[in-house]
């Protein structure tokens, strides 16, 4: 199943997903060295995200944080695509520079479509995300 | 977004004029804006080492791009001449030093200070991509130029490109007031802000029982853009646009506010934002009550300019054992974290110091912080 949606910074990734429901934050709610979520307040506390292709409803917090994703994707920890429900500047700078598909606006709520462990293509070229058996 | 022909052709380039025509695309997308307009003056933020950190360093190098119009930047994180003298360490100094030659490089002014309108003053209506919450709500609110309050990569995007996408506050009627604030203390307008900026949402508008400095007016703009997400407020029969809409019907009262600060301060520092002449002039005049040199560690920060414009001033400042820094602040530079409690008159320094530094803070007037440094 194709599901269209908008680009915010260009590239392709597949890979597992991991979903989280809550808004994220790069500038501490994640470890830089491991990927690993460490916020405890957060629904995927303790798990990596490290090169999965990572879907939250919206990012949060400071504008201090667009150089978190550089500094992952420079250690290899960095998400291998991101998807938002709507995304905001923080995420989408952060995506562009560390060069990390991103896509938002899907035509159908992905946190509907995706549950954690699922295999998704994401396709930042084309505009689109797909699900995979 | 509509884009012209010649902005689609930037975008295909492939170098790091595409990356900054990618950034700015994206959020004229996010915000829903219909096209870029043209800006004057740029104002990039995060240029202390300690926020941007080798990869931000690697990354700034790699872009490869010149500025296209007039660029300023905000302070480093350490004085560049007398970086010894605050405990700065050379590994610390020679990265800072290398970043500011890539900015440089790219053809910005090493004006090092958040208060660049002291150095240019934008004029009404004109359109700026401004970095620096502080000087963001300055711009908007006290001289009515025209400006969202940009990260420190958008505006150095903008300084690339020489545009900006064209939404929120660039556009006159998203510049309204959403709530009246009738101040009826004779409140410090730096703490006022600090307090009411987490309280209110939307743009206030406030009535003063007095008329404000522009100095007040510049630390009430500090304090609120440092707790809320607020880059413009208006001030009854005194800021430029107050009068070009309508007053909200909805109303909150200030009557009096309350702090608990408590600590023995180690240092006492004044300047964020930078100080200006009158407020540098105002501590020369009042260190003149006292006699001999201060007893605690007292740093005022300003700026090149304004340091060398009242060098005299200076001068007697330090021969009174305060310590007058350029090119940064008590905030953005690593120096203040050795220090237990910091004194300061600043709203955005209590907010931050804290955060940032791990220190504790104490609040007093500027006269309270004289005072105290003799004590």
């Amino acid at each position: 199943m194709r599901i269209r949606g908008r680009v915010i910074s260009k590239g392709y990734a597949e890979g597992e997903v991991i979903v989280s429901r809550r808004k994220f934050s790069f500038l501490g709610d994640v470890d830089v060295e491991s990927g690993v979520v460490v916020a405890e307040d957060s629904d995927i506390s303790g798990e990596r995200i490290a090169n999965k292709i990572f879907i939250f409803p919206h990012g949060r917090g400071s504008t201090v944080g667009t150089y978190v994703l550089l500094r992952m994707k420079k250690k290899g920890t960095a998400p291998k695509a991101i998807i938002n429900i709507e995304t905001e500047p923080i995420i989408a700078v952060g995506a562009i520079i560390a060069e990390i598909p991103l896509m938002d606006k899907l035509e159908i709520n992905p946190l509907e479509v995706f549950e954690s462990g699922d295999f998704a293509v994401v396709n930042a070229y084309e505009g689109y995300v797909e699900k995979r058996d | 977004m509509f884009l012209t022909k010649e902005e689609e052709k930037l975008l295909e380039r492939g170098d790091g004029v595409s990356k900054c025509m990618e950034i700015l695309v994206a959020l004229g997308e996010i915000f829903d804006a219909e096209r870029l307009i043209p800006i004057k003056h740029a104002h990039i933020s995060g240029v202390s080492y300690q926020n941007i950190g080798d990869e931000g360093l690697e990354w700034l190098r790699s872009l490869n791009v010149k500025f296209t119009v007039k660029t300023t930047i905000n302070p480093a994180g350490m004085d560049l001449d007398r970086w010894k003298e605050m405990g700065i360490d050379e590994d610390f100094a020679r990265k800072q030093m290398k970043l500011l030659n890539i900015f440089k490089e790219m053809g910005a002014e090493l004006t090092l200070t958040c208060t660049p309108y002291y150095i240019y003053r934008p004029s009404i209506g004109e359109h700026l991509a401004w970095a620096e919450s502080s000087a963001v709500i300055y711009a908007n609110s006290v001289l009515g130029a025209r400006t969202n309050r940009e990260s420190g990569i958008s505006a150095l995007a903008s300084a690339v490109i020489g545009k900006t996408p064209y939404y929120g506050l660039h556009i006159k009627e998203n510049r309204a007031p959403s709530i009246l604030v009738k101040v009826e203390c004779d409140c410090d307008p730096s703490i006022l802000g600090y307090k009411i900026g987490s309280e209110i949402e939307g743009i206030p508008i406030f009535k003063f029982n007095r008329k404000l400095s522009d100095d007040d007016l510049k630390a009430l703009g500090a304090g609120l853009a440092s707790t809320g997400n607020v880059a413009i407020f208006h001030v009854i029969d005194q800021t430029p646009e107050w009068n070009d809409f309508e007053i909200p019907s909805e109303k909150i009262v200030v009557d009096k506010l309350e702090l608990n600060f408590d600590c023995d301060p180690d240092i006492i520092t004044l300047g964020c934002p930078h100080l200006s002449k009158e407020e540098l002039i105002k501590v020369y005049n009042l260190l003149k009550n006292f006699s001999g040199k201060v007893r605690r560690e007292f740093w005022i920060f300003t700026s090149r300019k304004v340091y060398e414009d009242l060098i005299e001033v200076v001068d007697y400042l330090e021969m009174k054992g305060v310590r007058v820094f350029r090119d940064t602040c008590m905030v953005v530079s690593p120096a203040t974290r050795r220090f237990e409690c910091v004194m300061t008159n600043s709203g955005k320094a209590l907010t931050y110091l804290p955060k940032l530094r791990g220190v504790k803070v104490l609040y007093g007037t500027l006269e309270d912080c004289v005072r105290k440094a003799f004590e």
